[in-house]
């Protein structure tokens, strides 16, 4: 894609004794719809704030088209922010809402109710210039929070956990229509939730965090199917994650039986991390596997079941759409593809399980 | 159902001590006895149109007034600054904004005197310096200034707890919106203020309108408020009457002033003030 439209350059920040931010460098491209994915504390949202000018980093650089904005103060700063709970205007209608920006700006009056009127209608709201704020939903209040801010046509939209405050139905609506306006707009999306499935469904590029640190930068694809370590495995999706000996290239120990893998460079006899998708577990009479464990619980999850095997050493959770009965043995198969092999993370997998339970 | 029960005793405290006297007030207002007959009579309504009683309604209206306007411009910048996050001595100055209301009114109203008269500390400290005495009681000045100093809290109280409401978001969308401080402040802080200076606006001036105490301490008996000659009706001249139809008027002026406040609150901020 296009140009880097802005860059963050080794950025550290504080808040008393809780280091927010350690150390973050990251670029986005112009037009590039990328996420700021994580748990709730692990800097996402300090790392918007900081690119929209409402906290200063305590040290590393800022750079908006390759300019150095540290000390650019929010109001001249050539991008706008959606916050999560709207922070509409109540004293003003949605008209006036969307015109503030343009109005402050003295843009000539007419002018504003022609783009207010364009705006509204790219959110979907024709009509509603003249109501009161407090007379919307909170999907129809987001809108109106968006149009407001993209009628200033910033290079760059920061969107704070938009759609947080929307129930589940609503949200998978406005997604669609986040990323329609995207297309259509064809502006630069900064986007933060903690919503693994948000990110990969809306994403050019998900930059993973925790602990203020960036995990994980990479498509949705790339994330998901070759995440870096355990928190990445664990955040994004569900997964079995093994602590495994990689034997040598291309073979690999995990629960006892050796399997065949596509990956190399770790070494011979080395400890190392596997994630396997439940989705990728397939399950086989027993005598036509190594690996066999006993079927200790069957849920019914709607498109697929949800079956935990017990190997001899590791209770495998398996997505299938075929049921079995419980207390059945099974062999258990993975395709080499399907294995992706890891370096054992310093982090151990209970944090990030704690993480994903925030 | 049950909960409307726990209202009764407010019901029949409020019917015994707002509309019975509320209903003496106007029988007194419309009714002489003087004949030992009670009958109806317009009298004390036409005896309220007197240019004397006039000239101290309108020397209320005016001087309440200027008070409100002075608590205005001293109390918004006072509760900015309490309502601001990183303020630290806060607390301080809430206790410090507070502490004068836990006194007696006419006590606090009294070390005023002290303070003002020829004799007093402030004379004292000038003629020390050089600038010799200065007439400090006994005028408009020292009226005003018994008024702000007493209902100036009343003013910071409203407008601080509507400030500190301001959710932080809304100013930052302000400024990422393009406002400066400036423009954050007169788009966004103030209009949503409103509420809060309504309500600073109608406790300073109903009772600065009404005040006997202050004009009759702090100017010795000099400047009559129309609070003063109601009080005069009732304790010294005896005529219930006239007492209670100034009371009536008095009561119609904070009503309409009231109405006045509240529509151009809701014209400019579309939110509800107290009536």
């Amino acid at each position: 894609m296009g140009k880097k439209i802005i860059e963050l350059k080794n950025i550290f920040k504080k808040y008393g004794d809780f280091t927010a931010i350690d150390g973050i460098s990251l670029y986005i491209n112009e037009g590039e719809f990328l996420t700021l994915l994580g748990p709730s504390g692990c800097g996402k949202t300090t790392t918007l704030r900081i690119i929209g000018g409402f906290e200063q980093p305590d040290s590393g650089d800022i750079l908006f088209d390759g300019i150095r904005i540290n000390d650019v103060p929010a109001h001249k700063r050539m991008l706008n922010t959606v916050f999560q709970k709207y922070a509409l205007f109540t004293h003003l209608t949605v008209g006036q809402n969307i015109a503030f920006g343009p109005t402050i700006k003295k843009i000539n009056p007419e002018q504003i109710q022609k783009e207010v009127k364009n705006y509204l209608k790219i959110v979907n709201l024709e009509g509603y210039e003249d109501r009161d704020i407090s007379t919307l939903s909170g999907g129809q209040q987001q809108r109106v929070a968006i149009a407001r801010a993209l009628i200033n046509k910033p290079k760059v939209l920061l969107l704070d956990e938009p759609l947080g405050a929307l129930d589940l139905k609503l949200r998978k609506d406005m997604q669609d229509e986040l990323k329609t306006m995207h297309t259509d707009v064809g502006i630069t999306f900064i986007y933060v939730t903690h919503d693994q499935e948000e990110a990969l469904t809306l994403s050019d590029t998900i930059v993973v965090m925790n602990n203020g640190r960036i995990q994980q930068i990479g498509t949705p694809v790339d994330i998901y199917n070759e995440p870096n370590n355990a928190f990445v495995a664990y955040f994004i999706g569900e997964s079995n994650i093994i602590h495994s000996t990689m034997v040598k290239d291309k073979l690999v120990r995990i629960d006892g039986v050796e399997f065949e893998c596509v990956d190399t460079g770790f070494g011979q006899e080395s400890p190392v991390d596997v994630v396997v998708r439940p989705e990728d577990v397939v399950l086989v009479p027993s005598d036509k596997a190594k690996l066999k464990g006993k079927v200790t619980l069957v849920t019914f999850k709607g498109v697929h079941y949800e079956i935990w095997i017990e190997g001899p050493s590791f209770e495998w959770k398996v997505h299938s759409t075929i049921p079995q009965m419980i207390g059945e043995e099974l062999g258990v198969t993975v395709d080499p593809f399907n294995i992706h092999v890891m370096h054992q993370a310093p982090i151990d997998i209970k944090t990030a399980e704690t993480a994903v339970n925030i | 159902m049950s909960k409307r029960r726990f209202s009764f005793p407010y019901l029949i405290w409020m019917s015994i001590f707002i509309v019975v006297p509320l209903l003496l007030i106007i029988f007194y207002a419309f009714t002489d006895n003087s004949t030992g007959k009670i009958v109806f009579t317009l009298e004390h309504i036409k005896a309220i149109f007197e240019p004397l009683y006039l000239k101290v309604i309108g020397r209320s209206l005016f001087m309440s007034l200027i008070a409100t306007v002075v608590c205005f411009i001293l109390g918004y910048p006072a509760a900015m600054i309490l309502a601001n996050k990183d303020f630290a001595k806060k607390s301080t100055m809430l206790i410090l904004i507070v502490l004068p209301m836990w006194m007696n009114f006419l006590l606090r109203t009294y070390s005023w005197l002290s303070l003002l008269e020829n004799e007093g500390l402030i004379n004292r400290f000038l003629v020390s310096i050089g600038i010799g005495q200065v007439q400090l009681m006994y005028n408009n000045f020292a009226v005003v200034l018994g008024m702000v100093y007493n209902f100036l809290p009343f003013m910071i109280l409203p407008i601080y707890s509507v400030l500190v409401k301001i959710d932080k978001n809304v100013i930052e969308a302000a400024k990422d919106l393009g406002a400066n401080n400036a423009k954050v402040f007169g788009r966004v802080i103030f209009p949503l203020s409103m509420p809060g200076v309504i309500s600073g606006i109608t406790m300073t001036f109903m009772p600065a309108l009404s005040t006997f105490v202050i004009s009759r301490l702090l100017s010795g008996g000099k400047i009559t408020l129309i609070g003063n000659i109601i009080e005069q009706q009732f304790t010294i001249t005896g005529d219930w009457g006239l007492g209670s139809a100034l009371s009536l008027l008095l009561m119609v002026l904070i009503f309409v002033s009231m109405i006045f406040i509240n529509k151009y609150g809701d014209e400019s901020v579309g939110a509800g003030g107290l009536l």
